[in-house]
């Protein structure tokens, strides 16, 4: 069958900020959707409020609404712009679950508007668990025992029928947010009681426990001819019991025969069939029980998802490209693999490599937060590795998460006295955590069988197998280096076994006590080196012509290396807080600039969520950890101009001294002028010779030192330690106790460096500002106002463009000190410059001679395209060549703001500071600040009230601004109740209120009433230690029962002001190229 | 212990022998499914051949009793990126190094089995030599040079049963009597089905009975005079190994038998009918060996993926009578996978509906056939 005539206009809904369990596969993926629905000529209007997509950006689609997924805003779209149909399966749970709602008003029926990928009774079918389980039973599949459960009552009775453990579930949810096993009673009833909160229609699952049974995955795909095909199998390294999203797993299918696996096919196949999804990808996940092969079905997602984008990285096969192809009419035969051009899409990748992916969690991140996995998801972002063989696929994956260890085991110097005793291992073992994989190595050193592992474990001795194997070479090696028997004595078979193996150089240097440079050379000088293969989607079967490879020690090379003018690009690896898909968007925007000026763009990645590991986004791919070691060896295989450091976040900088000075070009900004800015003594003489103003400090490395400066600057003091991003283990610290406690405890993070401490600005505005410079003009790319004060991490900070307050003084006084900084630095491409100002004076907080994470928020404000245009300065050209001559003021407002995971951590504050949390961002963009910033907030899930009753509770300090934003609210007609000493001080200054208790004053007290639906928007701003633990408690019921809250008083106006827009007028939605035009 | 590769055009491929000292000559081929390694290793068509797994990592389920096509080993060596010593899985009852190892058959890792794949795929499957003895590379080229063509070689002797058989219960049970004096068991409402061994697979045996045929299994030379005796309610063509131009005594029965009785062919047996209706067959440059290929069944314009394992094919070209009709068709290189008679009851197909290892999209065929009988009971 053609593709569909009778539509011509498609709505695609993308999947708003990057939150824990949906994150940049839904650009990836909605990306593909949207070029494969232009590429047919069809009219794709997208709505998606994240501004760090490539999906939003203007050529992405034809007209982009960057506004707040609701049903709402959806709708208000839908009447403007009269879709012919919608493709809700492109944007996570997220667009499936908005589609939903909008079809339940029948506003589509009305307008006409066709659902396509997946109707609403087949999103039902799939999503509703008894739906699901009578579809289940139908083809005679089985399913866990389980019961529904609508309340408590029903809760307890359904947990006796089944008994334990069992594993509570909510339906309709995120992630698996909601979710957990169940002991005892006593874990249920509280289990019970989140998933019914967290449910979307108040209703949970309880379930037979399978924890233990090994688990796998399948994607899946079908067309309107009901052809089928299966994408990629997946089995997971962590047995059930953790959540897919925080276990390793391994593609394809290790320990399954032929038999096994087509039973599990047929089962798929089955599935996909009866739930009725008519076209597109499906993922299905499978539990077999480990000793008698019993299969039971666990659940389908009837859309693209974080394992649809891994298995099309780890298969070569663009899952939601051709999703959204068979969703227009075409079948699996009529459409071309991209890959060997000769074949179609009709058939089943085969590979010929071993795929790991391992999460990448952040529980360092959230103080209190409990690092354990279990059913809900908790990790932040994920990186994947191929190898010819598990252990170099395992090794690989885990040198790219970037988390400081180069393989497995045998990364860093041994130390008897600091190994754990068996019984924290065994500990280690049983509950499965962020390090578990370490504690399998770590067993294995001391002896533990691997059966008494998988005891411990129940992960398949298949895997634990290959982890001895890698144990016991590193045993031999060590043995080797006692003897002084070193690489350069080897023989070639064992140097090439040890790299098979995926043993890293700085492994090996760890090991013989040497450097990474010594083995590198002692290797080489051998000829072990890497070669490359390309990942084809046929095992080599057909001729394959999309460039993207991977490294291996093996025979043959398969290099294409062109004559070519070419430049690798460094990627930002695993997502993390405080490095994620803004970065990825950069070096996209890098690619796309190279190309467009005829040079090879050759991009080096390890992140399989992203649009930088897209097939098609570079000339070349390589799949592959971001490490001196494995760079080098690229850059040694392709010979380019140079390689560009500046887009990838932290990682590519933090190894672009060691790769220069191995002899590499640095394009841009060179590592010289990048240290400068990274280095405190030479940015403060600098600073000093431009006469500009930063905040007194200081360097300590121990605790007397750090004393010493404090009591020089005065508290409250800002301390850091040097060389990290995201603001890891930056704290505000108030008195010299703290400070102690501080030194003492949170320096781990970069050990050895320094702890930076500054003095805090307190109630300074602060500012942000990209800006990019060819050598000789710098162009301001804009200015952005935070909304929090200084001191809230700027990753955090909610913000606006253009500023709202600053005067015009201060604005050209921060244009001039951005100039004079990049003139000085030399910076060529792109720069970030935080500022604070107080009292009309302007500090500068932080220089970062790279790409920011607001360089997409910014480049969607204004619609100047700022990474491509510093790759193409970065390439020789001339910005006034290039047609910006300077700062592009838009007429609209912007407002940023972050998405934060707390609701993934239970007890952890949310109150923000000098740490960064968030995960994501959206953007808010209308014609004044309030509107703008009252989206901003609707697109995070706040939803400002119009009405009704709003709580106060600020610090003195915060006292009197609290007095505007109550007036503002008490005019609006809202009730306004507070506690003791916020109240007084309200009716003191006549704003009438009702004072309610704190928790501590007994009750009913404020709590209560936030459990009560009584309090629609929370204003709690608190300073010291005991105000905070005290205020706990108010924060955790806020998130709870999802009511708006904000924990600073700047926050708080920016929401009165947001109120006050919406009440007066609402919303419009305007396309982004609208704006721009 | 070390092990060379020679291909007859004098290309090296290093590996270690993981079941101990060897020297043996085939044609080389490559097999891309990433599991069924036991029923591959197991299956007649193998027959004379040295398979490479496109799959690095082989052995990681170990072996069964089950999972078997045939009696016996039929690769004459197994060629695969590392060897999986610690198996897992809750059927396996041992090791692969130790079931090869028990028929003599070597089993070599270590080497770059996608580049032994690429230079097949590019220059066509060869013959190859393979030592742990001679490591002269010169010398085991020379080896695979000497070694028998697959071209013009009737592999089907060697497999093909040596006396007929009955399949009963997922067994066989040899009748021990001639042709002559054989009984059909009396089996109420059952297909008897005699199938023409050139090296069946047995879950082909299985997919039948379990259609309730009853299958009478007779060595490759039976002659049409003693099918015709056994009054079979249809006939059915195996797969096999080796050049179906070959098997001439073979094509004579078949063509001898076309238009007496439904017939089904599978391979070799799809590939015997093409000759036996007058057509010619090729060899591929590397054939298709796998359990991805994409097949169109055109009369009904599905997909379906299907398992594979053939180095001959149909010209189409070649058969004239207009009658004959192409029912499948290769997607990836458009060669001919099937065939239907409009007139008389006979169809093949060139893959393998019976899997194993493979998808279960083609069972339909089985159906085909038993539709097939039926509507010409009595006839």
């Amino acid at each position: 069958m053609p593709k569909r005539t009778d539509i011509n206009k498609i709505l695609i809904i993308g999947s708003g900020p990057i939150i824990i369990g949906q994150a940049c596969e839904f650009d990836y993926s909605g990306t593909q959707a949207c070029k494969a629905l232009m590429e047919e000529g069809y009219e794709v209007v997208l709505i998606n409020s994240n501004p760090a997509t490539i999906m939003t950006d203007p050529e992405t689609a034809h007209r982009t609404y960057i506004e707040p997924i609701t049903p709402e805003i959806v709708a208000k779209i839908i009447e403007r712009e009269r879709p012919h149909a919608i493709l809700p399966t492109l944007g996570g749970q997220t667009g499936l679950n908005t589609a939903a709602k909008v079809a339940e008003t029948g506003l589509l029926e009305k307008l006409g508007v066709e659902m396509i990928g997946a109707s609403i009774p087949v999103i039902r079918k799939a999503e509703e668990r008894e739906q699901f389980r009578d579809a289940m039973s139908h083809i005679s599949l089985r399913v866990p025992e389980n019961g529904i459960a609508k309340d408590m009552d029903q809760a307890r009775e359904v947990a006796e029928r089944i008994g334990y453990p069992l594993i509570i579930r909510a339906s309709f949810t995120l992630g698996g947010a909601g979710s957990g096993v169940a002991y005892n009673r006593e874990e249920m009833e509280g289990l019970a009681k989140a998933g019914l909160d967290a449910s979307m229609i108040s209703e949970i699952i309880i379930e037979e426990s399978l924890i233990g049974w090994k688990e796998y995955e399948l994607e899946v795909m079908r067309d309107f001819k009901d052809n089928v095909v299966i994408i990629c199998s997946i089995e997971n390294f962590d047995p059930m019991g953790i959540h897919t999203g925080d276990s390793i797993t391994v593609a394809p299918a290790q320990t399954l025969t032929d038999k096994e696996y087509q039973a599990m096919r047929d089962a798929a196949i089955a599935i996909i069939r009866e739930i009725g999804v008519e076209t597109g990808g499906s993922n299905i996940q499978f539990a077999i029980h480990p000793e008698n092969g019993e299969m039971v079905v666990i659940e389908m997602n009837p859309r693209v998802s974080r394992s649809s984008a891994l298995a099309s990285k780890a298969t070569g096969f663009p899952i939601a490209k051709i999703a959204a192809k068979l969703a227009i009419g075409y079948t699996l035969d009529e459409i071309a693999n991209d890959i060997t051009r000769e074949t179609l899409a009709s058939f089943e990748p085969t590979i010929d490599y071993c795929v790991v992916k391992i999460p990448r969690w952040t529980f360092e991140k959230f103080p209190g937060a409990e690092d354990m996995l279990t059913t809900p998801v908790k990790s932040v972002g994920e990186t994947m590795a191929i190898g010819r063989t598990f252990k170099e696929a395992l090794q690989k994956a885990i040198r790219s998460l970037e988390i400081g260890r180069f393989g497995l085991g045998s990364d860093t110097p041994q130390s008897q006295e600091s190994r754990p005793d068996i019984h924290e291992i065994e500990k280690g073992l049983i509950n499965p955590d962020s390090n578990r994989i370490f504690h399998i190595y770590e067993a294995l050193g001391q002896g533990m069988t691997l059966k008494r592992i998988y005891e411990l474990t129940r992960i398949d001795p298949w895997f634990l197998f290959h982890i001895q194997q890698i144990h016991d070479l590193e045993k031999r090696l060590r043995h080797m280096a006692q003897k002084g028997f070193g690489p350069g004595k080897w023989d070639l078979e064992l140097l090439k076994k040890v790299k098979e193996y995926g043993f890293s150089d700085v492994q090996l240097a760890s090991i013989f006590d040497t450097d990474e440079q010594t083995i590198r050379e002692t290797r080489k000088s051998k000829g072990i080196e890497p070669v490359y293969k390309l990942v084809d989607t046929c095992a080599a079967e057909f001729e394959a012509y999309t460039p993207y490879y991977y490294s291996t020690y093996e025979q043959e090379n398969e290099i294409r290396s062109s004559g070519k003018r070419k430049v690798v690009i460094l990627g930002g690896g695993p997502n993390r807080i405080g490095q994620g898909i803004e970065f990825d968007y950069c070096c996209v925007h890098a690619s796309f600039a190279l190309r467009k000026m005829g040079i090879e763009s050759i991009m080096v990645n390890s992140n399989p969520e992203t649009v930088s590991t897209d097939y098609d986004t570079s000339d070349k791919l390589y799949f592959e950890p971001l490490t001196r070691e494995d760079v080098l060896n690229i850059v040694e295989q392709e010979r380019p101009e140079g390689i560009i450091v500046q887009f990838g976040g932290q990682t590519p900088l933090n190894i672009s001294a060691p790769l220069a000075e191995a002899g590499v070009t640095i394009l841009g900004t060179s590592p010289n002028s990048i240290d400068l800015a990274e280095d405190r003594d030479h940015f403060q003489d600098l600073l000093k010779k431009l006469n500009i103003e930063q905040p007194e400090n200081g360097i300590a490395v121990n605790k007397e030192e750090a004393i010493r400066v404090a009591d020089k600057i005065g508290y409250p003091v800002l301390v850091r330690p040097s060389f990290v991003l995201g603001g890891r283990a930056m704290e505000i610290v108030y008195d010299q106790v703290d400070l102690e406690f501080y030194m003492e405890t949170a320096v781990k993070v970069s050990p050895g460096k320094p702890v930076l401490i500054d003095r805090f600005l307190e109630d300074a505005t602060e500012i942000d500002v990209d800006a990019i410079s060819d050598g000789e003009d710098t162009i301001i790319g804009g200015i952005m106002e935070h909304i929090e004060e200084a001191g809230i991490h700027s990753g955090d900070s909610a913000c606006v463009l253009p500023s709202i307050s600053l005067s015009r003084e201060i604005l050209e006084q921060i244009k001039d000190h951005t100039g004079a900084i990049v003139r000085e630095l030399d910076v060529k491409g792109l720069m970030n410059i935080q500022y604070a100002v107080k009292e009309d004076i302007v500090y500068v907080l932080e220089v970062n001679p790279r790409a920011s994470r607001t360089v997409p928020f910014v480049s969607k404000a204004t619609g100047v395209p700022l990474a491509k245009l510093a790759t193409k300065v970065i390439m020789g050209k001339y910005l006034k060549d290039l047609g910006l001559t300077r700062e592009v003021q838009p007429s609209h407002i912007c407002c940023k703001e972050s998405a934060f995971p707390f609701v993934r951590f239970p007890n952890v504050d949310t109150i923000l500071g000098p740490e960064m949390r968030s995960t994501g961002e959206v953007m808010g963009i209308d014609s004044s600040f309030g509107l703008a910033f009252a989206k901003s907030q609707l697109a995070v899930g706040q939803k400002l009230p119009l009405s009704g009753t709003v709580f106060i509770s600020v610090k003195d300090k915060d006292k009197k601004a609290s007095q505007g934003i109550a007036a503002m609210l008490h005019d609006a007609g809202f009730k306004i109740m507070a506690t003791g000493g916020t109240s007084a001080f309200l009716l003191d200054h006549g704003i009438p209120n009702q004072r309610v208790n704190k928790v501590r004053q007994g009750r009913p007290h404020i709590v209560d009433m936030i459990k009560n639906g009584e309090i629609d928007l929370i204003i709690n701003t608190t300073s010291n230690k005991r105000a905070i633990s005290e205020s706990y408690s108010i924060r955790r019921a806020a998130l709870a029962f999802d009511t708006p809250y904000s924990t600073t008083i700047a926050g708080a106006k920016a929401m009165a002001l947001a109120i006050k827009s919406m009440i007066e007028s609402e919303f419009g939605v305007k396309t982004i190229q609208e704006y721009h035009s | 212990m070390k092990a060379l590769l020679a291909l007859a055009d004098g290309t090296v491929f290093r590996g270690c022998s993981f079941t101990g000292p060897c020297e043996t000559a085939g044609e080389v081929v490559f097999n891309t499914s990433m599991s069924g390694y036991q029923e591959i290793l197991t299956d007649p068509s193998y027959c004379g051949q040295m398979v490479t797994m496109t799959y690095p990592l082989i052995g990681n389920y170990g072996i069964n009793n089950e999972d078997v096509e045939s009696d016996r080993i039929q690769v004459k060596a197994l060629l695969v990126k590392e060897y999986q010593e610690y198996p897992s899985n809750w059927r396996s009852q041992g090791s692969l190094a130790d079931y090869l190892t028990a028929s003599d058959i070597p089993g070599i890792e270590g080497i770059d089995t996608r580049a032994l794949t690429r230079h097949i795929r590019l220059q066509g499957a060869m013959k190859a030599a393979l030592s742990t003895e001679d490591l002269d590379p010169d010398s085991l080229a020379e080896k695979a040079r000497q070694s028998p063509d697959m071209a013009g070689s009737d592999l089907v002797k060697e497999v093909t049963c040596k006396e007929p058989m009955l399949w009963q219960d997922g067994r066989f049970v040899n009748p021990g009597i001639d042709l002559d004096q054989f009984q059909w068991p009396d089996r109420p409402g059952s297909w008897r089905v005699v199938a023409m061994d050139f090296g069946v697979k047995l879950n082909i045996l299985r997919s039948l009975e379990k259609r309730r045929c009853t299958i009478l299994l007779v060595p490759a030379h039976v002659d049409s005079k003693a099918i015709n005796r056994l009054e079979p309610d249809g006939l059915f063509l195996s797969n096999g190994p080796g050049d179906p131009a070959a098997v001439t005594y073979a094509v004579d029965t078949i063509r001898d038998q076309i238009g007496r009785r439904p017939i089904f062919g599978i391979c070799l047996g799809h590939q015997l009918i093409g000759l036996a209706l007058g057509g010619k067959t090729f060899k591929l440059k590397f054939g298709h060996r796998g359990a991805n290929q994409a097949v169109k069944d055109l009369t009904t314009g599905k997909v379906e993926i299907t398992s594979q394992n053939h180095g001959f094919c149909v010209a189409m070209e070649s058969l004239k009578d207009p009658a004959i009709e192409l029912s499948h068709i290769n997607l990836n290189d458009m060669t001919v996978e099937g065939l239907i008679h409009k007139k008389i009851p006979l169809f093949s197909v060139q893959y393998h509906p019976e899997a194993s290892p493979g998808p279960h999209d083609a069972t339909y065929l089985f159906d085909r056939f038993i539709k097939m009988m039926k509507g010409h009971q009595g006839r």
